[in-house]
């Protein structure tokens, strides 16, 4: 299936976790911020969050800013 | 020197108190480590961070900014800078919360202009008055009108951060009367937010009874921005102790320094 992660298609296995992602895009175990379609996903729900096609999911974490 | 003087008060922001008054950002630097070592030179303790997706401002294998200015060490104020609506700014602070494991303090702007980076404050308020209802401890980003700034106190805001002058300018404090009411309204902290351009400026708001000032480009943006950094601490430590003591009223005519009796000729 296909979700939209940080404003890109991604092509996903159904029922891809939140934790499959992260790992895939070797952000396990950094400090970020998760949501699904504007709803937060908290950290501990990452192993049981599974995505659904279309999600537009974020990824956001913390930068240089003033 | 300052904790000596009777009518000193450390600032205390949501409870918590800090021994500088000096607040940073962490933008615009060469690289991490002139982040690191600027933000130690500054002496400060609150750190301002934005929130980006993962795929901006990191290459893979690179440290995170909050490795280097850690949660254990500073007190990380997640900005909603780039934010244009009040929905877009509480989104932000929502993720910034979830990704700072629940800490609640946040910088809030809601910008309206590209031009002027002017605050939205008719969003601000409305951001403002959501955002204390769920939870957040407030340090608002406005303009320097005294009636915005006692609304924005009114909602629950924690600090008011009131601009020196457009965010980035260097111009320094542009309206200091409206400053000056605007802490004299006050009942919490004011800090000046953005338009600082060098030491001068910052002593000249702390001169005034601000209870402290946050600044980026200013270090960030100095030829050397870890001197400019020391520089700032000073400059924000010297404006203190000169507003604790009590500046002479301005004259017009001079007054003579030395006695005028016991000449000898």
């Amino acid at each position: 299936m296909k979700i939209v992660v940080n404003g890109e298609q991604r092509d996903v296995p159904a029922s891809c976790t939140a934790a499959v992602l992260l790992a895939e895009m070797n952000l396990t175990g950094k400090r970020l911020a998760l949501e699904v379609n504007e709803e937060i996903v908290p950290r501990s729900q990452f192993g049981q969050h599974t995505f659904r096609d279309g999600d537009k999911v974020e990824i956001v974490h913390a930068i240089g800013g003033g | 020197m300052e904790t000596q003087l009777k009518d000193s008060k450390p600032l205390t922001i949501a409870g918590k108190v800090y021994q500088s008054r000096l607040l940073v950002g962490s933008g615009k630097y060469r690289d991490l480590e002139e982040t690191r070592q600027a933000t130690e030179a500054s002496g400060a303790e609150i750190i301002t961070v934005a929130v980006r997706r993962t795929n901006i401002g990191q290459k893979a294998g690179e440290p995170n900014l909050l490795d280097v200015i850690s949660p254990e060490r500073y007190t990380i104020l997640p900005n909603t800078a780039g934010c244009y609506s009040a929905e877009d700014a509480v989104r932000t602070c929502k993720l910034a919360r979830e990704l700072l494991d629940g800490h609640d303090l946040v910088k809030l702007e809601v910008i309206g202009d590209e031009k002027t980076l002017y605050p939205d404050v008719q969003a601000t308020l409305r951001a403002a008055e959501t955002l204390v209802k769920d939870g957040f401890k407030v340090m608002v980003y406005t303009t320097d009108d005294p009636l915005i700034a006692r609304q924005l106190e009114d909602i629950g805001c924690v600090a008011v951060m009131p601009l020196a002058a457009p965010i980035g300018s260097g111009l320094g404090i542009q309206n200091r009367y409206n400053i000056l009411t605007i802490i004299e309204n006050a009942r919490v902290p004011i800090l000046v937010d953005a338009g600082v351009g060098t030491a001068s400026d910052a002593a000249i708001a702390m001169e005034m009874g601000c209870d402290g000032v946050l600044m980026n480009t200013a270090i960030a943006g100095a030829r050397n921005p870890v001197l400019m950094a020391s520089a700032m601490k000073k400059a924000i430590e010297a404006g203190r102790e000169a507003y604790l003591a009590g500046r002479i009223p301005r004259k017009r005519y001079a007054s003579a320094s030395s006695p005028v009796d016991g000449l000898f000729f």
